[in-house]
């Protein structure tokens, strides 16, 4: 079924390291292309690659295994990934899901005994403004999913027609820029934001980016002018360039419309900080859900290789060589902190690193590494065309230029907004015909939760900061639920590495199931407060700290979400009698009234 | 307590000078200078790994752990703190009830530095609600144990493996809470490795998962090492570990 025979896999294997090179640390972007051809990654396959790279088999496997969309076991040869986000969830993803699972005769999370599906759930893919959605084959997208297109989904799967086949309509992605200021706006001429890099120079360059007050997109905020001449500054024997397109925060959408529509608006930035920088090298590392993206971004870096935008002596300036490099994720939200993504670069776990050294100092194989957000190389191509003074007389004083938010939700018009930063979270509401809204999620889980009487904050980093979600939630959605959506998800995402957040975040998600299933009380709700302080002082990395995020904010401004699912304002006990029968009933195949507990 | 050098620098812990070679963190300073700062994913000689955060101190009024920060000069560590004191414990807890610990039953009580730096704490409780996992032991070689109900990720056993035995027996593997600890060999089990008994790997272990077999309570419960004199007592730890 899915296991292909020996020798067959062997020839795979070959194949694969052909067009990877034995290179220890293309390991992770090797295993992707094996199971690309396998289905899934045996242990005999994976022992064959571990003798090819000279590495341990344990090691081969302990990076295999930590990354979702790899799969030590088999899994069915059609496998269906519904996207997971909170908005998705309240557009009728479970229930989508589990009329599939009927519909296919599988069991969510596991394969089909032929062998022929599997159907899980997975965390957001980053089309929330036009979900459900789910991905297939970790390559295609069906977007707006309904109860019609779920029915058709099983009969093509069951009929085994090729994913080409299937209607085109399905796969349809919209990228609906609803407002547009500089980075949506008109595409600038291929090569052009280079250009005038190279006739400042590279001083005058990143003067121009200093007096930008640019930020790091992503979220952090870090000036990027800062960042640069952080790597500038370090003796290195070369430096490294590299793009973080991991949109992994649940919510977030505007990076698929960048690489989409202003990729060369995206490589140019990344040209100039090579120029900047004395960069040989740059690396786009795609997020294994965007891999539907991977085809289109690689003819763009052809035509810009064409276009003497690539390669050796760029635009005609001798010594100004770089060439960009695109790497896929595969399934691992960590990997957009970057020095995470930069092991996963390297073929790694993608654990984060002890920081310092910063990536700026000690990066990509240790060499000094400028890692930012696809919206910040953009605007730097922006900014190197317009000059850092215009930029700067953009948005706030702390918050200069523009921010692209990505709205899904409970609104008439999602999509795209693109507002000078300072801009009241009312005006973004009022433009996207939200109604009747109870609580805004900016910045995506790891943001915060706004409530009615703050919509008259300012986006920006010295008010609410965020790296681009805004999701809408209404007066009919139950904010506990969407706090248990984003427990959810942390526990889903921690990478396991830190004890706080591999186990806090399991241990929210079971209070919260408590709680949902009737049987909290008022001490459960301080047992998630001590882990939100915990986490945020204890964890390793940002993705622990800000875990509880959405619980702080959701108990502190709509308590009686919570409360209305307390079974009593005082202490309940965890211990659950009933359910502690129910292996004994399981034995002895009794389920009578008798063999319940009586409450 | 040290006397604090003129020749070279110094920070200070809970009010009290540390000295500090170049280079050193604070909990390397801190325990070469005979200070015990709690802690179970690092050992002297191994670089640090950060991961069981049980080493939290404030350095002004960031939260940070011990094994990661850089010593610099007039740094000022605090370690003797209500909060601080009350995470640890909770971080500690954490490591109880995400495995299977039954210290009663365990070859390695009164050896063991999770159950000894829990009393330390003056913890009398899994406080969270235990996991309770399924994880199978690995009997299979003639005179190893690997007992996983105990592991606590702390990746100490694999950093000696490679760093001090030359070779590579265990790696991490899995995510998340299904975070694990893999045993290098075709098979996965540890009798088809290269693990030699007397591997550095194999002593390492401060919990109870890497055991020897047939040796059994040689040292009768009650005259152990953290029986004898509480882990805090510990001038320099892990040099003569069982």
């Amino acid at each position: 079924m899915t296991t292909l025979p020996a020798a067959e896999a062997d020839t795979e294997l070959a194949t694969v390291l052909a067009q990877h090179g034995a290179d220890r640390h293309a390991l992770l972007q090797v295993l992707i292309a094996l199971q690309d051809r396998l289905g899934w990654l045996p242990r005999r396959t994976l022992a064959a690659l571990a003798d090819a790279l000279a590495l341990p088999l344990a090691e081969v496997e302990g990076v295999a295994g930590f990354y979702r969309f790899l799969h030590l076991q088999p899994v069915g040869r059609w496998r269906l990934l519904f996207s997971d986000n909170v908005t998705d969830r309240q557009a009728g993803s479970r229930e989508l899901m589990a009329l599939l699972c009927e519909r296919l005769r599988v069991k969510p999370g596991a394969r089909r005994d032929d062998g022929r599906v599997s159907v899980d759930a997975t965390s957001c893919i980053g089309l929330a403004d036009q979900g459900p959605s789910l991905l297939v084959n970790h390559r295609q997208v069906v977007t707006r999913l309904g109860a019609g297109r779920i029915e058709r989904i099983a009969e093509l799967v069951e009929a085994d027609t090729p994913l080409h086949q299937w209607p085109a309509e399905w796969s349809r992605v919209d990228d609906v820029v609803q407002r547009a200021d500089v980075l949506l706006g008109p595409a600038p001429a291929p090569g052009e934001a280079l250009r005038a890099a190279l006739a400042r120079g590279a001083e005058a360059t990143l003067a121009e980016l200093q007096a930008s007050r640019l930020r790091g997109r992503g979220g952090a905020g870090y000036p990027t002018a800062q960042k640069w001449a952080a790597c500038r500054a370090t003796a290195a024997a070369g430096r490294i360039v590299v793009c973080n397109a991991d949109e992994g925060e649940p919510g977030t959408f505007k990076d698929r419309t960048l690489l989409r529509h202003h990729a060369h608006a995206l490589f140019d930035g990344m040209g100039i900080a090579a120029f900047v920088l004395g960069a040989q090298r740059g690396f786009v590392y795609l997020r294994g859900e965007y891999r539907w993206l991977l085809d289109d971004l690689q003819a763009v870096l052809a035509e810009r290789r064409r276009l003497g935008l690539l390669g050796s002596a760029i635009l005609g300036q001798a010594g100004f060589d770089f060439d960009i490099a695109i790497h896929l994720g595969a399934g691992a939200y960590v990997c957009g902190e970057e020095s995470a993504l930069i092991e996963s670069l390297e073929g790694h776990r993608g654990v984060p690193r002890i920081r310092p050294p910063f990536p700026a100092e000690r990066g990509y194989l240790g060499l000094p590494t400028v890692v930012n957000n696809v919206e910040t190389f953009c605007a730097v191509a922006h900014i190197v065309r317009h000059g850092g003074s215009w930029w700067a007389d953009i948005g706030t004083a702390q918050s200069t230029g523009t921010k692209i938010h990505s709205v899904s939700g409970d609104c008439e018009r999602p999509g795209l907004y693109e507002y000078p930063f300072g801009t009241r979270i009312g005006r973004l509401l009022e433009d996207c015909g939200a109604r009747d809204t109870q609580a805004v999620q900016v910045g995506g889980p790891s943001g915060s939760c706004i409530s009615a009487f703050e919509f008259g904050r300012k986006l920006a980093f010295e008010d609410v900061p965020t790296a681009g979600a805004f999701m809408v939630f209404d007066r009919s959605r139950d904010l506990f639920e969407v706090a248990r959506g984003f427990a959810d998800f942390f526990a889903h995402e921690s990478c396991g590495f830190c004890t706080p957040c591999r186990v806090g975040t399991e241990l929210v998600l079971r209070r919260l199931g408590k709680l949902a299933g009737g049987a909290g009380s008022r001490h459960d709700i301080d047992v998630l407060f001590e882990l939100d302080r915990l986490l945020h002082a204890s964890t390793h990395c940002g993705l622990g700290a800000t875990a509880c995020n959405p619980l702080r904010d959701t108990i502190l401004k709509f308590r009686p979400a919570y409360e209305q699912h307390l079974q009593s304002l005082h202490f309940a006990p965890g211990f659950d009698l009933d359910a502690e029968l129910s292996t004994a009933r399981a034995l002895t195949g009794r389920d009578d009234a008798a063999a319940h507990f009586e409450r | 307590m040290d006397s604090p050098g003129h020749r070279g620098d110094t920070f200070r812990l809970d009010g009290e000078e540390v000295p500090f070679a170049p280079g050193e963190t604070v909990l390397e300073a801190a325990t070469r200078a005979g200070r015990h700062v709690p802690h179970l994913c690092w050992a002297p000689g191994f670089a640090p790994h950060g991961s069981c955060r049980v080493c939290l101190v404030k350095v002004g009024t960031r939260t940070v752990a011990a094994c990661s920060t850089r010593a610099a000069p007039g740094l000022e560590v605090t370690l003797a703190d209500e909060a601080l004191t009350a995470q640890r414990k909770s971080v500690l807890q954490m490591l109880f009830v995400e495995g299977n610990h039954f210290c009663p039953s365990c070859e390695k009580s009164g050896h063991c530095r999770l159950q000894a730096s829990a009393y330390a704490d003056g913890i009398e409780g899994p406080h969270f609600e235990e996991f309770y996992p399924d994880r199978p032991l690995d009997a299979s070689h003639p005179d190893l144990l690997l007992d996983f109900n105990r592991c606590i990720l702390c990746g100490l056993c694999v950093r000696a493996s490679r760093q001090i035995d030359g070779k590579a027996v265990f790696a991490l593997g899995g995510h998340g809470i299904g975070s694990h600890l893999v045993v290098n060999s075709t098979t996965g089990r540890l009798a088809d490795s290269d693990v030699h008994p007397d591997d550095a790997a194999v002593g390492i272990c401060p919990v109870g998962v890497i055991l020897k077999k047939r040796q059994g309570f040689a040292v009768p419960i009650g005259q152990r090492r953290y029986d004898l004199a509480p882990i805090s007592a510990e001038a320099r730890p892990d040099e003569d570990a069982p």
